[in-house]
């Protein structure tokens, strides 16, 4: 109960804020994150209490097109949809690099766009390689 | 105390702009959509037999979604199947957090003089911050479509999750030429460094400054607002209704909600990155001041109240363009839409990247 | 609740814990209710079969039960997007079964309704198909297009759907008043809603990735499976009956039979809309030849068949959809065989999505251009 006190103490979440190195302006974000969730949950929770609740075992079954369900729908998976996670993991996070580099481009100048030019040569070359692996391709 | 009621007032403007946004979108939908088929559109709901050209149709689906029975299917995963729809819904509004709809208010005199930016929190990392919460909805949808259970569903997270996977990646390096030109990601100095004046008389937009980076940009951004052509998650012929086949009342209600503030928001940011945020051309601190004309001098609220009016005609123009896509194309194949993702799209945000930081590196 | 099973459909798997998909029978894409139940691996398709019967009505049965005339009707349920082609088919082979004489005029106005019926057949499938392949604008052009056709077929025979439009020995009543101007004012606009169409389809991109080398059927496999209508000549062979063993006045008509190489969704998209242009000639041509005269002939109260058997055929928008009769002499027929070509030609639909992917089912599935309630009788 304290601790839920303590939460709407907005001063003291400010400071917390502070002591936690950040700036002051993620309160905003922050009360905007917690204002937003409640607002997603506020809805459910009044359709919780206003809709009527008949189930029934035809309307809680899985919706095959009118028929019984055929096996589940926790089957394994075909690999490629991970295959395209991983692509993702690679180059978002290599990408990632590039946004300080993107900011202080204007400082490091020619240093920078060499050095830059090395690292997307090589993020490249992992893409040419991943390109002809067919990595990229759904088809196989 | 005073900060903390002006924070609390901005986000009651913008959840009230946002929530009051989306549900009149749904009515911009089927109006516009309308239109362009040739059709007439809602016009039923009413109350005591007005119906103010169907704009109470939002409210009776509101009411509907609300009062209709909310079924978990059998096999579904009973925590997170009722969490998915919050995970869709909310990261969108957290998102407009960050993005600044207008100038700067001003009040009182020297020693006292409050200062009111209009954006909720002017953050350093400010896209990053957008790009980091964006991401999160991926897991609205990929955990809707896994714990319902149901085959459709689960190929239908699927997809969304490779699909917004894919389109991130090159959505963060096609924007990365407009940090490099405006030398911050802090989404507020962005939108000030776009009031600037190329020559004297180009408004220094990030349009004019990177049109390839907004095309691939805006592409990007349907993609990941999941519209068409790239609304495979969802496709209805294809997967019924994909992830959020098995929800209903206001679950559903929840990811359809967030869809469309999802396209406030991508509206919002294209306007902020590309097409000179709340910036009016020509429109300085001191009031309006074209080339070769006298300065039309206006006090500075009334600017910030006309940028903020800018903000939201440029925001609700790139909507109205969004979602007409809608209504005019086919859909892509699921291959098609990778393919255009890692072999179009990304190659051409690197060079894009590499051609924008060597004209910078010419041009100083 | 029972858990499902695939019952006699697919050869079984290699392994256990297939991903089975029943796509249909309440499905948005399968146009009824057709069950196609699918393999997949991710989103390619291993295998696919069909299940059909949802729909079965018995009317085989039905016919051999009632006497020639009043099965007419019951044929308006068979491809009921294309009834008056129904109508049309049984009426000629009841005709030449029984041996009546049908006038000029009751012959042209035929064609002209038939030609009709292509037009509303082929715009329900252009919309149905755009729509399934995610362009919801054209699916209400086409409707609205199609409303104005049905609106003739009730301005002459009183009903939209489920039309009955034609009777044994010709026609139920003379062209209503105004009812040419309004087909020649229909006939004026339909070019130019064409040319939208091909404006938003023939040459967008998207379009044309979904829909090139998807379902490839190859000109022997079409001769093999007995393909026929806009499917067979989407792959190269020009069998129209309306050349090959014309009827009504199909002969005197001057029209092309548009044939595409290719035999993909593509072809046969092609194919249907030069369709819907050449329906646009042989209604220009049979308005200006209209002859005036008796719209039916004689046809005596009591329809008593000889005793044989006769197998009739006419070119329905979907192919070659025929009767065949056998008559042992009484007032009802003894046996009665529908051909429909729906139902042949979906039975080609594991041919024809071979190694594809999810959403190129929906395409082929719209490109067959299937009605259930001819699939099922």
């Amino acid at each position: 109960m304290e601790f839920i006190k303590t939460l709407f103490n907005f001063p003291q979440v400010h400071e917390w804020l502070g002591q936690a190195g950040y700036p002051a302006v993620y309160l905003g974000a922050l009360a905007g994150a917690v204002l937003a969730l409640l607002i997603a949950a506020v809805p459910i929770l009044m359709s919780v209490c206003l809709s009527p609740s008949r189930p029934s075992a035809a309307k809680k079954a899985a919706y095959e097109c009118g028929v019984p369900p055929v096996g589940t729908a926790r089957e394994k998976q075909m690999v490629r949809f991970y295959v395209v996670a991983i692509l993702f993991v690679l180059f978002d996070v290599e990408t990632a690099f590039l946004f300080p580099w993107a900011v202080a481009y204007d400082m490091l100048g020619l240093f920078g766009l060499i050095e830059m030019g090395l690292f997307l040569a090589i993020l490249i070359f992992g893409y040419v390689y991943a390109w002809k692996k067919e990595a990229l391709d759904w088809v196989y | 105390m005073l900060d903390l009621l002006i924070v609390l007032g901005k986000i009651a403007i913008l959840v009230g702009c946002l929530l009051g946004g989306a549900a009149f979108l749904t009515w911009v939908e089927r109006k516009q959509s309308a239109a362009m088929q040739d059709r007439i559109g809602p016009n039923r709901a009413d109350i005591f037999g007005f119906t103010l050209w169907g704009l109470f149709h939002p409210i009776a689906d509101g009411i509907k979604m609300l009062v209709k029975e909310d079924l978990r299917p059998r096999f579904a995963d009973p925590y997170i199947f009722p969490i998915a729809p919050l995970l869709a819904f909310f990261p969108a509004m957290v998102a407009f957090a960050v993005i600044p709809w207008g100038g700067t208010l001003k009040f009182g005199a020297e020693p006292d003089l409050l200062l009111i930016p209009l954006q909720l929190a002017d953050l350093n990392v400010g896209i990053l911050f957008i790009f980091a919460v964006a991401s999160i909805s991926v897991y609205g949808v990929i955990l809707g479509g896994w714990s319902s259970a149901n085959k459709w569903s689960l190929l239908g997270g699927m997809r969304g999750a490779s699909q917004m996977l894919s389109y991130e990646v090159s959505m963060g390096l096609s924007a990365m030429g407009i940090f490099m030109i405006y030398e911050t990601m802090s989404l507020a100095k962005i939108a000030q460094a776009q009031g600037d004046l190329f020559f004297g008389f180009i408004p220094a937009w990030g349009i004019v400054l990177q049109p390839a980076a907004f095309v691939l940009f805006m592409v990007a951004a349907i993609a990941e607002t999941k519209r068409v052509p790239f609304d495979l998650p969802e496709s209805e012929s294809e997967l019924i209704a994909g992830y959020f086949l098995e929800y209903s009342g206001m679950k559903f209600g929840l990811f359809f909600m967030g869809e469309f503030i999802e396209i406030i928001v991508a509206g919002s940011i294209i306007t902020t990155l590309f097409l000179g945020s709340y910036q009016i051309p020509y429109l300085g601190p001191e009031g309006l001041q074209i080339p070769g004309l006298e300065l039309w001098a206006m006090g500075p609220n009334f600017i910030a109240i006309l940028q903020c009016m800018a903000f939201l005609v440029k925001t609700a123009a790139m909507v109205f363009l969004l979602q007409s896509i809608r209504w005019t194309l086919p859909r892509f194949r699921y291959d098609q839409l990778m393919k255009l993702g890692w072999k179009v799209l990304f190659p051409l945000a690197i060079a894009n990247l590499l051609v924008t930081a060597i004209l910078c590196l010419l041009l100083t | 609740m029972e858990t499902g099973t695939v019952g006699a459909f697919l050869e079984p798997g290699e392994k256990e814990g297939d991903f089975i998909l029943n796509m249909g029978p309440q499905h948005p894409a399968t146009h009824g209710v057709l069950r196609v139940i699918l393999r997949t691996e991710g989103e390619n398709v291993v295998d696919c079969d069909s299940d059909i019967g949802y729909l079965h009505r018995g009317q085989e049965k039905t016919a051999e039960n009632l006497p020639y005339v009043e099965f007419t009707p019951y044929t308006d349920r068979l491809d009921y997007i294309a009834a008056p082609a129904m109508n049309l088919t049984w009426v000629e082979a009841c005709e030449r079964l029984l041996q009546l004489e049908v006038p000029e005029r009751a012959k042209y106005i035929r064609v002209i309704i038939a030609e009709l019926t292509r037009l509303a057949s082929h715009l329900l499938w252009l919309g149905t198909h755009a729509m399934d392949i995610g362009a919801l604008t054209l699916f209400l052009y086409c409707f609205r297009e199609r409303e104005m056709v049905l609106d003739l077929f009730e301005g002459f025979g009183g009903a939209r759907l489920t039309t009955h439009i034609f009777r044994v020995g010709g026609l139920p009543n003379d062209l209503p008043k105004g009812w040419l101007e309004d087909l020649e004012a229909f006939l004026d606009l339909f070019p130019s809603r064409l040319s939208d169409y091909h404006k938003l389809l023939t040459k967008n991109r998207i379009w044309l990735r979904r829909t090139k080398g998807i379902g490839v059927v190859t000109a022997d496999e079409c001769v093999d499976w007995g393909l026929s209508g806009p499917l067979i000549r989407g792959s190269g062979i020009a069998l129209d009956l309306r050349r090959k063993q014309p009827y009504e006045i199909y002969d005197r008509l001057d029209f092309d039979i548009p044939t595409q190489e290719e035999g993909d969704v593509y072809a046969r998209y092609l194919v249907r809309m030069e369709e819907m242009n050449q329906s646009l000639r042989i209604l220009r041509q049979c308005v200006d030849q209209l002859p005036s005269g008796p719209f039916i002939g004689k046809v005596p109260k009591r329809l008593k068949a000889p005793k044989g058997e006769l197998y009739h055929a006419t070119e329905s928008p979907r192919g070659e959809f025929g009767f065949y009769i056998y008559s042992d002499g009484g007032t009802q027929p003894a046996r009665v065989k529908i051909r429909a070509p729906s139902f042949i030609n979906l039975q080609a639909l594991p041919v024809l999505i071979r190694g594809a992917l999810l959403a190129d089912v929906v395409a082929v599935i719209g490109s067959i251009d299937i009605v259930l309630g001819e699939v099922d009788r």
